[in-house]
């Protein structure tokens, strides 16, 4: 008792402790950390995306002596997941839009062109200013390209008027999208949503527009005077049949139409009549007065005429051709493809780039040592499948299409809940912050 | 989620608010933490009617946090769906309560300090 009094009458002393508990918790903070491994390896990573920025940031921390450079022309870096919510109304513009240049680690090399040429023979890349880079190990990082081409009628100045969407475009687009839904919205008719035939990120971005446009209507007590009609070139709604049955169930309870295998050709801005071609090749003709739209997603030109792509798979889209479970490139095995250009069934979304960096860092860290991993990536995929404003489903699943949820008995993956919305609202953008940084 | 270490959390917390805004976030929490140990070691009892006080805020804690969370996520009571956000909302009054409650107390004790010994007892 006595010594409690000296301790808590003095000023000092109580100073003292709380300066013990700061460095206890300050101990607590350091994180373990790998022992780094000396190397004079050239590495190029093509794309300072999410996958190209994270896996850079943990190789820095990996390799002592590595030469690593990046070589992507942006100087803005996209959070892509967070388009649509803006294309919703739900966040500005500019909350999806950051420097590319914030989230490079110190010791590398960005160089801020495209790539031109990937020569795997000669193991060169070169960039469109004609800067040779000869690498020892290579890493495909540079997501796809959207090909609104193949959408005859369509143009990306049309989004934001005569009632068309089309929120993967980019920022501007996203925003323009939500000008274009706002007008179906406040007037209601008939509005028209689907995905494209080909593989495509983030599978349930589709779903989550059509979801929070009903929503939107409702709340502007316009439901009743919409019509929501959503169009797929596939036979069902979501590729993990377990998944597409709950989503049937809820286009069900919100009135929401499918026409399924029905594959996008054609727009006609001025009639606002789309045009559908079905499983046997039939047009049919659907009038909106609000369509969005998501054109066929490809692997960017330079990686389709590397030599890297699948010749017998995706043909008409070039993925490059890598083990599902390494990632590693089946013919050069100093090749390495990451993220959405990766030739792999599942696995277009940050979430699935958060499981994938870690398991390219090892086997790239173990090929320089003169080792092998055993570090494998199960085709993890996330998608917050929000399903209202306010509401979201947890999904999680892997190549198996088994569902796979990170908080089992807590977070129901089939059900819509507040929590995975406040995870797709407050802690989505953060953690992929953090996995940008290396952190996560 | 993979790797959930406490070092990943301190990261992702980092990211949300901004690295100076939580720490400094952080730091206040420890500080009235403290400053609340501090008042009760220094006055070495409790003021029932400071926690009285303390009391009758909790609830005032409780919505404010509530309210503030549902703001900042634009969700509305409609939006809970199962028995986990039911948990989690009771775990957000719970604590905008407790702290509302903790930093009542040590304030008024802070402010306003037992006159003596003697006054105490």
């Amino acid at each position: 008792m006595s010594r409690l009094k000296t301790v808590a009458t003095s000023r000092r002393g109580f100073l003292g402790l709380a300066g013990g508990a700061a460095a206890l918790s300050g101990l607590g903070l350091s994180r373990g950390r790998a022992q780094s491994v000396q190397t004079n390896a050239r590495i190029v990573i093509l794309g300072a995306g999410a996958a190209g920025t994270a896996l850079a940031n943990r190789l820095v921390e990996r390799l002592d002596g590595a030469r690593i450079t990046l070589v992507d022309g942006r100087q803005k870096h996209l959070y892509q997941p967070g388009l649509s919510l803006v294309a919703a109304g739900l966040k500005p513009a500019d909350y999806v839009v950051s420097d590319t240049a914030q989230w490079l680690p110190r010791g590398v090399e960005w160089i801020e062109e495209r790539a031109a040429e990937i020569d795997p023979e000669a193991k060169t890349v070169t960039t469109e200013g004609g800067r040779a880079l000869p690498y020892d190990y290579l890493v495909v990082a540079t997501g796809l390209v959207l090909d609104h081409d193949a959408i005859e009628g369509f143009s990306l100045d049309l989004v934001g008027t005569e009632g068309i969407g089309a929120l993967y475009a980019g920022p501007e687009a996203a925003a323009a999208t939500w000008a274009s839904a706002s007008r179906f919205v406040e007037e209601g008719g008939r509005g028209i949503f689907g995905r494209p035939e080909t593989e495509m990120k983030c599978a349930g971005a589709p779903l989550k527009h059509t979801f929070l446009i009903d929503d939107r209507l409702r709340r502007a007590g316009n439901r009743g005077k919409a019509e929501i009609v959503y169009a797929a070139p596939q036979p069902s709604l979501f590729g993990v049949p377990i998944v597409a049955e709950k989503v049937r169930m809820l286009f069900g309870d919100r009135g929401i139409e499918t026409r399924m295998q029905r594959t996008l050709k054609s727009i006609d801005p001025g009639a606002k009549i789309a045009t559908f071609e079905d499983a046997d090749g039939i047009a049919h003709e659907e009038d909106y007065d609000y369509i969005h739209v998501i054109p066929p997603q490809r692997a960017p030109d330079v990686v389709r005429q590397s030599g890297l792509s699948w010749a017998d798979k995706w043909t008409d889209q070039g993925w490059v051709e890598v083990d599902m479970q390494s990632l590693r490139h089946l013919r050069y095995p100093e090749v390495f493809a990451i993220g959405d250009v990766a030739g792999v069934p599942k696995g277009k979304t940050a979430a699935s780039v958060k499981w994938q960096v870690p398991v390219i860092e090892e086997h790239l860290v173990a090929q320089i040592t003169g080792g092998t991993s055993d570090a494998r990536y199960d085709g993890y995929t996330s998608c917050p499948l929000i399903t209202q404003i306010g509401r979201a489903m947890l999904v999680e699943f892997d190549y198996h299409d088994n569902l796979v949820p990170s908080f089992p008995g807590v977070i129901a993956p089939l059900e819509e809940l507040w929590i995975s919305w406040l995870m797709k609202e407050v802690a989505l953008k953060a953690t992929y912050n953090a996995m940008l940084r290396g952190k996560a | 989620m993979q790797d959930l270490t406490f070092g990943t959390l301190i990261a992702v917390f980092e990211e949300m608010f901004g690295r100076g805004l939580f720490w400094a976030m952080v730091a206040v929490a420890i500080i009235v933490t403290l400053a609340y140990f501090f008042v009760l070691i220094r006055d070495r009892t409790v003021s029932w009617k400071k926690f009285l006080w303390a009391q009758l805020s909790m609830p005032l804690g409780a919505i404010a946090a509530v309210l503030f969370v549902q703001r900042m996520t634009s969700s509305s009571f409609s939006d809970l769906g199962g028995p986990i956000d039911w948990i989690v909302l009771l775990g957000v009054a719970v604590a905008g309560a407790i702290g509302l409650a903790i930093l009542v107390y040590t304030l008024e004790s802070l402010v306003r300090p037992p006159r003596s010994r003697e006054g105490r007892e």
